[in-house]
């Protein structure tokens, strides 16, 4: 039962980075492909991490996935972040 | 049903490995080549933890990709003359061609050789069968820091030899603007977990995947970005410091090898009942040497003030800044 659950959130999952994935490909300009990146692949970073730790016994491997999940998390909204500002503060390539 | 998946996954890396790898040597904007290297040293982590040697896949994330990454972008970002590569004559990128055509060929068949081989004669099952000798449990370790230590005290005089050069070479490339408030709070955070976790690898690697180029690689990686979002912060570093543990490696290796020779019979032949703590002595002083050398060679030249040697200098330079 639990098996299933699992597997269905991780391909909740997958259907989010696919988005994400048509979204960076798709929409035309930086911030949309921006937004599109970091809203839909953290919820598919999330649904992916929750199905896994539902299928892993272990619990310290539990922590650390859930630790890798928030490192992932805050690198790519700082980095986000960063290639937004950069953006707009003028040019594309800064040399 | 599992393995026919496990097959999908694993002819999906490969094709887009070939593709990566293409695309890295076809582009003929340095910037995107980068991008795609870096993307392929990802992947090519994930291969190897395919193949389970996870030891490899650490060390190609955090060194191939991650620091071999950072040292490119900076150097192309250095160069203004990007396209020089592609201005070789043909004469020489022929050349460049056969000799990698060649060395292709060689390391396929000496992985074809290791293949053919009967399961008796393997190094792999004959170093299992000493494992527990070499005062480690992690077979990779036993090989990098005991059975093949003289390889690996060559590496680090490699490493520290190509830092040398650097360091002759140029002063170091001028420091960025100092980064946004937010970088900044974050890599407060980060710094101190990449200290923690690089000293977490060191001493897993006696049992577990780990050991001193990941954990040292780990290090650096934080000097790096400690560089690029916070370079009054790098400047405060005492320089007789980092000289010290430029060659700390390499004196302890060589000091622990030598004194092996007096104790025992042969160079870094270590007395059995000691070797684990030997092993983790070694890592330690690797780890800072491998640190501080990737850290001075992202630099890309000498830090100021690395000529003059008193001690008054480095610590006035720091005085200075934060006035």
């Amino acid at each position: 039962m639990i098996d299933i659950l699992a597997l269905t959130i991780i391909l909740g999952g997958v259907f989010f980075y696919m988005t994400g994935s048509i979204g960076l490909i798709r929409l035309p300009d930086l911030f949309s492909r921006l937004h599109a990146l970091s809203k839909a692949d953290n919820t598919g970073l999330a649904l992916i991490t929750l199905g896994i730790a539902m299928l892993e016994p272990d619990k310290i491997l539990i922590f650390k996935l859930i630790l890798v999940w928030l490192l992932m998390l805050a690198a790519s909204a700082i980095s986000s972040h960063l290639i937004a500002k950069h953006a707009l503060s003028g040019g594309k390539q800064d040399d | 049903m599992t393995e026919w998946l496990w097959l999908f996954l694993d002819l999906t890396l490969i094709l887009l490995l070939l593709t990566l790898a293409w695309l890295t040597c076809a582009t003929h904007n340095n910037q995107k080549g980068v991008t795609y290297f870096i993307a392929f040293g990802l992947l090519l982590a994930l291969a190897w933890a395919r193949l389970k040697a996870p030891d490899l896949a650490l060390a190609e994330a955090v060194i191939g990709a991650g620091i071999s990454g950072a040292l490119l972008l900076a150097a192309i970002k250095h160069d203004d003359d990007a396209q020089s590569v592609n201005k070789l004559p043909s004469i020489k990128l022929w050349m460049v061609n056969l000799l990698t055509v060649a060395l292709a060929t060689l390391m396929g068949w000496g992985v074809w050789h290791g293949l053919e081989l009967s399961d008796g004669n393997r190094l792999a099952d004959q170093v299992l069968a000493q494992v527990p000798e070499s005062g480690v449990t992690n077979p990779v370790t036993a090989v990098l820091l005991n059975f093949r230590a003289y390889d690996t005290l060559l590496e680090l005089a490699v490493v520290l030899t190509a830092v040398l050069a650097v360091l002759t070479l140029n002063p170091m490339r001028k420091t960025y603007v100092p980064a946004e408030p937010i970088l900044q709070t974050m890599l407060s955070w980060l710094v101190p977990l990449l200290v923690v976790t690089s000293g977490y690898l060191l001493w897993v690697g006696a049992h577990a995947p780990g050991g001193a180029f990941q954990a040292g690689a780990l290090l650096a990686s934080a000097l790096i970005l400690l560089q690029l979002a916070q370079p009054t912060a790098y400047q405060a570093i005492n320089l007789n410091w980092m000289r010290f543990l430029l060659i700390v490696g390499i004196a302890v290796f060589v000091s622990v090898g030598l004194l092996m020779m007096f104790l025992n019979t042969a160079f870094l032949g270590y007395s059995s009942s000691w070797s684990g703590i030997l092993i983790l002595v070694i890592e330690t002083a690797a780890t800072f040497s491998i640190a501080s050398a990737l850290a001075i060679a992202y630099m890309g030249g000498r830090p100021d003030g690395w000529e003059t040697f008193e001690t008054s200098t480095s610590s006035g330079h720091q005085g200075g800044k934060h006035s």
